[in-house]
């Protein structure tokens, strides 16, 4: 079935965003029970699972020509947003091959991928582009491997070397961030990007992920599910404009969280490159209003109970101490006390 | 790229090298694009000989797209494997493998790269130097095989086309090794595959000169297996034979006795199960070391048994 994209939406400024109904229930709803706590919940990523968010290795759904309209004018705003260290060429060119064809492969009808030996041809419908080039010949391409094929993706990308038994992160596309840089952190280990987040370095989460992800296979990609929420639904609340969107935060009352309070959801999914044997990290975000994620019973009644009885410091690491009360209070009518099933998945077949 | 295992290979051409040596040649068995092998990944057979089904890892010394080539040594008091494809295998045979796995890969920053290899151990360092041949980074590679073998081995550095690989046909001379790591620049990296007594020697050497360890980088395969052994379940009453090529997690699961699972790599901690008799051999990062030294606390999904059979409270 092919995808209604909704070209005209915005991220910034007059906010055109909304979410159609099978969006909303394709939504990669983050919470499997009614609390929240930090875990190592990675687990094997394959095609399926409880929404249809699930369905495609990198999914494509209707914001998608938005998304990337968006992106190129962070882009334009701030070259620096995507960066990479000159050793990650092999990576870059093991990422677009990656994209590219898990693209074509889910969605046939809007991307072709064509090959005679390293002579490739792209085709990119929705976007309109069609290129042909040497695979591994950077000249041949209009822009560097990575920049070119991640301006033609939904969500984030940063790319992990792997040496002396950790991971550095040695370059990125990063547009649609929940408040980090990679400008600040490229270059960095697994344990200095994470220096950031509370308590889960007391339970040894880091130390067992980065185990985890140092054995990661080829061709057994992994994925997890990681939040936050974001007050309208903009994409880029970078700490580079903090000053634009900070403020944000001030304009939430009990009228108006219903459709301006948005639940941020990150679909981080990791994959190992066979060439470069770097890391690809891809965090692809999804936002839906309060109102929005409401309209289906149960995560109404569940993200109720997991904001009202949230950690203090992951509440205030994730930045909703100024209006998580009032959040609180305004969810509380979708709560009826009733018991919910476990697992993310919607429990309805439509709206 | 997702990938489920096995991929399906068929055998596509094999030529004697050497009475020993046979060079391999497998193409995808259905005609789907082959996953790529980059430098220093393995694949893992499963040889299926009359007798028994023996599953081996052999480097991949070249992938150009459309097939993987190997080169297989037949091992005097081999566990049957490589006695199977030198007997056995024939051109068009079928041979299921898994996705290539990249346990030894070249890692960026270093100055320059020494490459020490004995014998078949060779097969990771040939598809090294061809890489860092064509990149211009800065290796020398140093090569012991046996006198009657010279030639063979000549031939199969030839396709490199570097000056900088050196063919010795003895084995190092004592000192020889450690000399040849002191004359190395700051900054060198360590690549080695060979005899166990050759790669201590280097060890030896690399720790005597103050290497750190991180510049010493050797060949592993990946120990998904191991002995075999049984498990008993106590509360469902099962008892299980766990197969030198399968995890505890999987034969609990085939036995269609319930148990939670996520990660299956021994990170996260869903799989974890009451330990009630018999010695685990933990290989997990979940567990602490005291939960480990308590032995009542096993991760099936990559742990096994060091007993000849546990006892779990499911």
């Amino acid at each position: 079935m092919s995808i209604a994209y909704k070209p005209d939406e915005t991220f910034r400024d007059d906010f055109v965003y909304s979410n159609s109904d099978a969006a909303i229930l394709r939504f990669p709803f983050p919470f499997i029970e009614d609390e929240y706590m930090y875990s190592v919940n990675i687990e094997p990523h394959v095609r399926g699972g409880e929404t249809g968010a699930f369905d495609a290795v990198f999914d494509v759904d209707e914001h998608y020509i938005a998304e990337c309209r968006e992106r190129a004018m962070v882009l334009e705003q701030d070259p620096n947003r995507c960066m990479v260290l000159p050793h990650m060429m092999t990576a870059q060119w093991d990422t677009l091959e990656l994209i590219m064809e898990s693209l074509a492969e889910d969605y046939p009808e809007d991307f072709t991928l064509e090959k005679d030996g390293d002579a490739w041809t792209w085709t990119n419908r929705p976007l309109g582009i069609k290129d042909s080039f040497v695979f591994g010949d950077v000249d041949s391409l209009p822009l560097e491997p990575f920049e070119y094929i991640t301006r033609q993706a939904q969500g984030d990308f940063t790319l992990q070397d792997q040496r002396e038994n950790n991971l550095f992160m040695d370059g990125g596309m990063v547009t649609t961030q929940a408040d980090w840089s990679l400008e600040f952190d490229l270059g960095m280990s697994f344990h200095e990007w994470h220096g950031p987040v509370p308590v889960a370095h007391e339970i040894n989460v880091f130390d067992r992920a980065l185990q985890y992800l140092l054995r990661l296979q080829y061709g057994h990609p992994v994925r997890r599910l990681n939040w936050t929420m974001t007050v309208n639904p903009r994409l880029d609340t970078s700490p580079e404009n903090y000053p634009i969107w900070g403020p944000d935060r001030m304009t939430l009352t009990p009228e108006n969280i219903g459709g301006k309070l948005h639940l941020r959801v990150e679909l981080q999914t990791l994959f190992r490159l066979p060439r470069s044997n770097a890391i690809l990290f891809g965090i692809r975000c999804y936002l839906a209003s309060l109102d929005e994620l409401t309209s289906v019973p149960k995560w109404g009644r569940r993200l109720h109970r997991v904001l009202r009885d949230l950690h203090p410091e992951i509440a205030e690491y994730k930045g909703t101490t100024r209006y998580r009360e009032m959040a609180v209070e305004y969810l509380s009518q979708f709560d009826d006390g009733e018991p919910t099933s476990s697992g993310i998945g919607p429990d309805v077949e439509s709206l | 790229m997702i990938r489920h295992d096995p991929l399906m290979l068929r055998v596509s051409r094999i030529e004697s090298l050497s009475p020993t040596l046979r060079r391999i040649i497998l193409k995808s068995a259905n005609g789907e694009p082959l996953p790529v092998a980059g430098p220093g990944a393995h694949l893992s057979l499963t040889l299926a000989s009359p007798k028994k089904v023996y599953r081996n890892s052999y480097s991949v010394v070249s992938f150009s797209g459309d097939h993987y080539e190997l080169i297989v040594r037949r091992v005097e008091d081999s566990r049957g494997g490589s006695a199977f494809v030198h007997e056995n295998l024939k051109e068009g045979d079928l041979l299921p493998s898994t996705v290539p796995l990249n346990l030894f890969p070249i890692q960026v920053g270093s100055r320059k790269r020494l490459l020490i290899g004995g014998g078949i151990g060779v097969t990771p360092l040939l598809s090294f130097a061809k890489v860092l041949q064509e990149s211009g980074d800065r290796f020398e590679m140093h090569q012991f095989v046996r006198e009657d073998e010279k030639e063979v081995f000549e031939n199969l550095v030839q396709g490199v086309g570097s000056k900088n690989i050196h063919i010795h046909t003895r084995r190092p001379k004592d000192g020889e090794i450690q000399a040849l790591l002191e004359e190395q620049p700051l900054g060198t990296s360590i690549y080695m595959c060979g005899p166990d007594g050759l790669m201590a020697a280097v060890d030896e050497a690399a720790e005597a000169l103050g290497w750190p360890e991180n510049h010493v980088h050797r060949e592993v395969f990946g120990a998904a297996g191991g002995k075999p052994f049984k498990a008993k379940l106590a509360k469902s009453g099962c008892e299980l034979e766990v197969g030198e090529n399968q995890s505890l997690l999987e034969a609990i699961e085939e036995a269609g006795v319930p148990i939670n699972s996520l990660c299956r790599g021994g990170a996260c901690g869903e799989c974890m199960t009451s330990l009630l008799e018999g010695d685990p051999e933990h290989r997990d990062h979940f567990l602490n070391k005291e939960e480990k030294e308590s032995g009542k606390l096993i991760m099936p999904c990559v742990s096994r048994a060091k007993s000849a059979q546990l006892v779990l409270d499911i």
